[in-house]
C-alpha cells in the first residue's frame, strides 16, 4: 500500500477547517522550522530529500532554492503556482480544496527558508471558489498565530495572501505568472534575467508550484532521506497524479513514485483498468504538453523494460520512444478514440492559450490548429502531413517561452508514432468521419521519422 | 571602460573585442556587414524592446572561453550578451536559416502583402527580410487576418492587417511621452496594437511610432498615397525647434516637401526623435536649412537608385531668415 | 440597452474590498490588484465597459489602456455585455473524449442559442472554454465560480431550469 504524504488525512471529515487540522498533526513543520531549525537547514533538507518540482519541469527544488539571489535589503518573494491550466491536470485544486492547509503549512515553511516576509499563492481565476477556500484558511492561521508577525515567538514575520488569474494557460509560466502579479498581460519574460535574481517587482523571487510546497511539510517533518527513501534513484517521494480518460476510477492518486503504469492503469487501487472493457489505445502521461504514447509503449518501454511512474522511465527512449511525467496529467485512451481530432483538440487549446508575443508560437499554433482541423474533417491533403511536421518543428525551441514546446511536441509525437492514422485519414475522408482508425500498428524505432 | 576590460567574441569566422554587456546583435553590427542578423522588433534605444520576432536566432557554437560549451538552443541575438571567447554563427549555420526562413514564413502567413499599395514599401524591413530569407511561395492556405484600418489621430494612420506585433510603438509611448494611450489588445493571434476605445494620440512626440514601425502599419496621413518614396529625395535638414533636436530627413519631391521624418541610421533606427511639429506641420522648405542629400540606409530601395546628386543649394534656404 | 455613463462607482463594502486587496501589496505596486479589482468590478457591474475600466484606472492610479490591455488579455473578463449566467463548458482534451460536444450541443438546441451566443431573455450566455481543471469529473460546466461536473442531459436539464427560476451565479463570492 502506497504511502501518502500530501493526501494522508483527505478523508477526514472537516480537514478543511483549522482545528481539524491541527489535530492531525498539522502545522509541526513550522513549529519544527522556526524553532530548531534554520533556513539554510531547511534548504538542506529539500536538497536532501531529492524532491523535483511537481509543475511539470522536475526541476531539483533544493537546488533552485539555492539560486535564490539575497542581495541587503532587498526583499524576496515566494510564489505559488496555483495556475493549474495543463489539460489532464487537476492535483493542485483537490489538493487546495480539500487541505488549504497543508499549503499555508508549506508556504510558511519554504518562505522562512527563503527569507522571504511577503509571499503570494497565485490561484487561476476560474478556481475562484478555492482561493475563498484558502483565504478563510489564511485567515484562522493569522488568528492562530502562524502567519504575521514575530510567528511562535522567532522573530520572523511573514504575510501571504491569494491572488487571481483571470484566464490564461500561460500564466502557469513563472514569468507570465509574476507579469500577471504584477498587474499587466501575461507575457513571458525574457530570461535571463531569471526570476531568482529579478522575479516579482524586479526582486529576488522564488515560484514553485502547490504540490511541490505541500511536500515539503513532510520534508521538515520527517527528514529529507526519510523522503528520498521513497520512490527510486532520481524520482524520490510520491507525486499526485491526476487520472482521467477511458478509465473506470478516474481521480486523483498520491503515487510512491516507482509504481509501475501497468499497475497504475489496471489495479484497483488506481484507475481500475479500461472502461467497458475496452483495449487500451495510447497514453498521454503528464499533461496534454507531453509526448504520446501508442499502446504498445506505454506499459514498457521500448528495450522492453516495464515502465514505471517515474521521471527517468516515463522519459525512456527520449522523444522517439519515451514522454515525461511532467505534471501527472494522466490521461488515457482506448481503442475508439481518434488521435487525430485529440491533436486538433490540444492544438486548439495551445492556439487559444498563445500569448502571442513572439511570432513562431503566435502564427504557428494557429497554422497547425487549422491543418489538424482539415486533416480530421476530411479536407485534408497527403502534403499536409509533412507540413505540419514542418511547423512544428520551426516552432519548437524558437519560442521566448516554453509553450511554444508545449504545443510542438503533442502534434510531433502524434505524427511520430500515429501517421499511419493520420494517412488514413487523408485517404479516407469520408469513412474516417464515422469510423476510428483503431490500434496502430507497432513498428521499429531505429529510423528518423520524416 | 578600459581596453583589456573588452571582450572577444567571433561571428561567423570574424573576430571582434566589445566591451562586457554588449549583445551578439551589438557586436555583429560592430562588425557589420553579412554577420549582421536582421531584427525586426529590436530597437537599440528602446529599452525591453527585443526578443519577439526571433528573426535574429543566432547559433552559439561555443558559450565561451570557461565554459566551450556550444548552448543547445538559438539564441536571440538582440538580448544575448556576449561571453569572451564566444563563437556565434549566423548565416553560417545551416540550422540558424532554417530557423530563420521559418520565422520569416510565420511573419507572412497573415501579412496581407499588399505592398504595390503600402506607403512602406521600398523602405519596409519586412520586404527586405522576405527577399533575402523567405520562400518564393506561400504554404498557407486559409483565409489571412484582417482588421479595420483605423485613425489614431489626426496625422497616424493605424493599418493592423500589416502588423507584426514588434511592440517598439508601444515602448516608444511608454518612453517617449508622458502618458501611453495605445497598447496592446487582447491576445495570441488575434493581438492588436489599438487603443480600445476612439482616441487621438496626442502627444507631442506620438509621431515617431512611424518611424520606428518596421513595416506599414503605422503610416503618416500627411503622406500617405502621395508618393512612392522612391520617387521622393530625401534630404538631411534642420530647423531650430524648441521641442526636439530639429534634425530631420525632408523626402522632397521636385521643391515641395512630401514627407518629415527622424534620420535613421545603417540599421534603420532613429537616434534623434523629433517632435509632431517638426513631422507634420513643417511642410514648407523655408522653415528648414537644408544639409545635403542623406546617405540612404541598405533598408531602402532607394538605395538601390544610387541616388546622389546634389541638391541646389538655394541660398535663402542656407541662410535662414 | 444604454449604459449609463455617469455614477459609476463601487458601493462602500466593495470600496472597502478593493483597499483590501491593495492592502495585500507594497506601497506602490497598487497595480498588483488590478485582476481582481477587475473580477469585482465584473462581478458587481456584469461586464467591463470603458466607463467601469477607466474607474478601475482612476482607483488604482494607471494608465487606462493598461485596464484595457488586461481585461482584452484574460478570457475570463467580458467587455461586453453577456447573460447574467455563464455557461462555461470545458472542450478540452479528456471532456471531449467524455462528450463535452454532445453537452454544448444539448445546451445550443435547448436555449435555441449557438455557443458564444446569450438567450435573447438574457439569462444565459453559452460559452466553450479550454481546460478548467476537472478532467475526471468530465464532463463539466462552469456558471458563476460553481463547477457543476460528470454532467448528463438531465444535470444539464436541472441546472438551467434551476438558473432560469433563480437567475444568479456567484462571483468572487458576490452576486451578479
Amino acid at each position: 500500500m502506497t504511502r501518502k504524504l500530501l493526501l494522508e488525512h483527505d478523508h477526514i471529515e472537516g480537514i478543511r477547517t483549522y482545528d481539524v487540522y491541527r489535530k492531525n498533526g498539522g502545522y509541526r513543520s513550522v513549529e519544527k522550522a522556526l524553532k530548531s531549525m534554520s533556513p539554510d537547514d531547511i534548504v538542506e533538507e529539500v536538497k536532501k530529500s531529492g524532491l523535483r518540482g511537481r509543475g511539470g519541469a522536475g526541476f531539483p527544488t533544493g537546488m533552485k532554492w539555492s539560486f535564490l539571489a539575497k542581495p541587503d535589503g532587498v526583499p524576496r518573494h515566494l510564489l505559488c503556482n496555483a495556475d493549474e491550466s495543463e489539460p489532464g491536470t487537476f492535483k493542485d485544486r483537490y489538493l487546495m480544496e480539500k487541505i488549504p492547509h497543508l499549503l499555508i503549512e508549506g508556504m510558511i515553511v519554504s518562505s522562512f527558508a527563503l527569507g522571504a516576509n511577503q509571499s503570494y499563492i497565485y490561484i487561476r481565476g476560474e478556481y475562484m471558489y478555492v482561493l475563498q477556500i484558502l483565504e478563510k484558511a489564511i485567515q484562522e492561521a493569522y488568528a492562530n498565530g502562524w502567519l504575521g508577525k514575530n510567528i511562535l515567538g522567532s522573530g520572523y514575520d511573514l504575510d501571504l495572501a491569494v491572488a487571481p488569474g483571470a484566464g490564461a494557460y500561460i500564466c502557469g509560466e513563472e514569468t507570465a505568472l509574476i507579469e500577471s502579479l504584477e498587474g499587466k498581460r501575461g507575457n513571458p519574460r525574457m530570461k535571463p534575467p531569471f526570476p531568482a535574481v529579478k522575479g516579482l517587482w524586479q526582486r529576488p523571487t522564488v515560484v514553485n508550484n502547490v504540490e511541490t510546497i505541500a511536500a515539503v511539510v513532510p520534508i521538515v517533518n520527517d527528514g529529507g532521506d526519510e523522503y528520498a527513501k521513497i520512490g527510486i534513484g532520481r524520482s524520490t517521494g510520491t507525486k499526485l497524479i491526476s487520472a482521467s480518460g477511458n478509465i473506470n476510477k478516474p481521480g486523483v492518486y498520491e503515487i510512491e513514485l516507482g509504481v509501475s503504469v501497468e499497475e497504475f492503469i489496471y489495479s484497483d487501487t488506481y484507475c481500475g483498468g479500461i472502461k467497458n472493457g475496452k483495449k487500451l489505445k495510447a497514453c498521454v502521461p503528464g499533461g496534454s504538453s507531453v509526448p504520446i504514447l501508442p499502446h504498445y509503449l506505454v506499459c514498457k518501454t521500448a528495450a522492453g523494460e516495464d515502465r514505471l511512474m517515474t521521471y527517468e522511465s516515463l522519459a525512456d527512449g527520449g522523444f522517439e520512444s519515451g514522454s515525461m511525467l511532467g505534471s501527472g496529467g494522466f490521461i488515457v485512451y482506448d481503442e475508439d478514440q481518434c488521435i487525430v481530432r485529440n491533436t486538433w483538440n490540444f492544438a486548439r487549446f495551445y492556439h487559444h492559450e498563445s500569448c502571442g508575443q513572439c511570432s513562431p508560437c503566435r502564427e504557428g499554433t494557429g497554422w497547425m490548429k487549422k491543418v489538424l482541423y482539415n486533416i480530421e474533417s476530411g479536407k485534408g491533403k497527403s502534403e499536409d502531413i509533412d507540413l505540419l511536421w514542418d511547423i512544428q518543428r520551426k516552432i519548437e525551441g524558437n519560442t521566448i517561452c516554453p509553450l511554444g514546446d508545449a504545443a510542438a511536441w503533442p502534434v510531433a509525437a502524434a505524427i511520430r508514432h500515429f501517421r499511419e492514422e493520420f494517412e488514413w485519414h487523408v485517404k479516407e475522408p469520408v469513412l474516417s468521419q464515422t469510423e476510428n482508425y483503431g490500434l496502430v500498428s507497432e513498428k521499429s524505432f531505429v529510423t528518423e521519422t520524416v | 571602460m578600459s581596453e583589456d576590460a573588452k571582450i572577444k567574441v567571433t561571428i561567423d569566422g570574424k573576430t571582434i573585442e566589445v566591451a562586457p554587456g554588449t549583445t551578439i546583435l551589438n557586436a555583429a553590427r560592430q562588425i557589420g556587414g553579412e554577420v549582421v542578423p536582421p531584427a525586426m522588433c529590436y530597437y537599440s534605444s528602446l529599452e525591453g524592446s527585443g526578443g519577439k520576432c526571433r528573426t535574429c536566432l543566432v547559433e552559439v557554437s561555443k558559450g565561451s572561453e570557461k565554459d566551450p560549451r556550444p548552448m543547445p538552443k538559438l539564441m536571440v541575438s538582440c538580448s544575448t550578451m556576449v561571453m569572451d571567447g564566444m563563437e556565434v554563427k549566423n548565416t553560417t549555420s545551416e540550422r540558424v536559416l532554417e530557423a530563420r526562413k521559418g520565422v520569416v514564413e510565420f511573419l507572412l502567413i497573415n501579412h496581407p502583402l499588399d505592398c504595390p499599395v503600402c506607403d512602406q514599401a521600398g523602405e519596409c524591413h519586412l520586404q527586405d527580410l522576405a527577399f533575402e530569407h523567405g520562400l518564393s511561395k506561400t504554404r498557407y492556405e486559409f483565409k489571412r487576418r484582417e482588421f479595420e484600418k483605423v485613425d489614431i489621430g489626426e496625422y497616424i494612420k493605424l493599418h493592423m492587417t500589416r502588423c507584426i506585433l514588434c511592440y517598439r510603438c508601444v515602448y516608444t509611448a511608454n518612453q517617449l511621452t508622458d502618458s501611453r494611450e495605445h497598447g496592446v489588445l487582447k491576445r495570441g493571434d488575434a493581438a492588436e496594437i489599438g487603443t480600445f476605445i476612439e482616441k487621438n494620440l496626442k502627444n507631442d512626440f506620438i509621431g515617431n511610432v512611424i518611424d520606428v514601425c518596421p513595416v506599414g502599419a503605422l503610416t503618416d496621413k500627411t503622406f500617405r498615397f502621395r508618393s512612392r518614396v522612391w520617387y521622393t529625395k530625401p534630404v538631411d535638414a534642420h530647423c531650430e525647434c524648441t521641442k526636439c533636436s530639429g534634425n530631420a530627413v525632408l523626402w522632397m519631391i521636385g521643391d515641395e516637401i512630401s514627407r518629415v521624418t527622424a534620420r535613421k541610421d545603417a540599421y534603420g533606427e532613429v537616434k534623434e526623435f523629433i517632435c509632431n511639429e517638426c513631422r507634420f506641420d513643417k511642410k514648407d522648405k523655408s522653415q528648414w536649412t537644408i544639409e545635403g542629400p542623406r546617405k540612404i540606409s541598405r533598408h531602402s530601395v532607394i538605395s538601390a537608385n544610387h541616388y546622389s546628386k546634389e541638391i541646389p543649394k538655394h541660398t535663402t534656404l542656407l541662410n535662414k531668415a | 440597452m444604454e449604459e449609463v455613463k455617469t455614477n459609476i462607482e463601487f458601493p462602500r463594502e466593495l470600496l472597502d474590498e478593493v483597499q483590501r486587496v491593495v492592502g495585500m501589496f507594497p506601497e506602490g505596486k497598487q497595480k498588483s490588484a488590478l485582476l481582481r479589482v477587475l473580477h469585482i468590478a465584473q462581478a458587481h457591474w456584469g461586464h467591463l465597459s470603458p466607463d467601469i475600466m477607466d474607474y478601475v484606472a482612476r482607483l488604482l492610479h494607471i494608465q487606462p489602456i493598461e485596464v484595457y490591455e488586461v481585461a482584452t488579455f484574460y478570457s475570463m473578463y467580458d467587455t461586453a455585455q453577456v447573460g447574467k449566467v455563464k455557461l462555461e463548458v470545458c472542450r478540452t482534451g479528456p471532456c471531449m473524449i467524455e462528450g463535452a460536444e454532445k453537452i454544448i450541443a444539448y445546451i445550443e438546441s435547448k436555449l435555441g442559442i449557438k455557443e458564444g451566443e446569450t438567450t435573447s431573455d438574457g439569462i444565459f450566455t453559452l460559452k466553450a472554454v479550454e481546460c478548467l481543471g476537472a478532467c475526471g469529473y468530465a464532463p463539466m460546466l462552469q456558471a458563476g465560480e460553481k463547477f457543476h461536473e460528470h454532467l448528463t442531459e438531465e444535470k444539464v436539464d436541472e441546472l438551467i431550469e434551476q438558473y432560469r427560476q433563480n437567475p444568479v451565479a456567484n462571483y468572487m463570492g458576490l452576486q451578479k
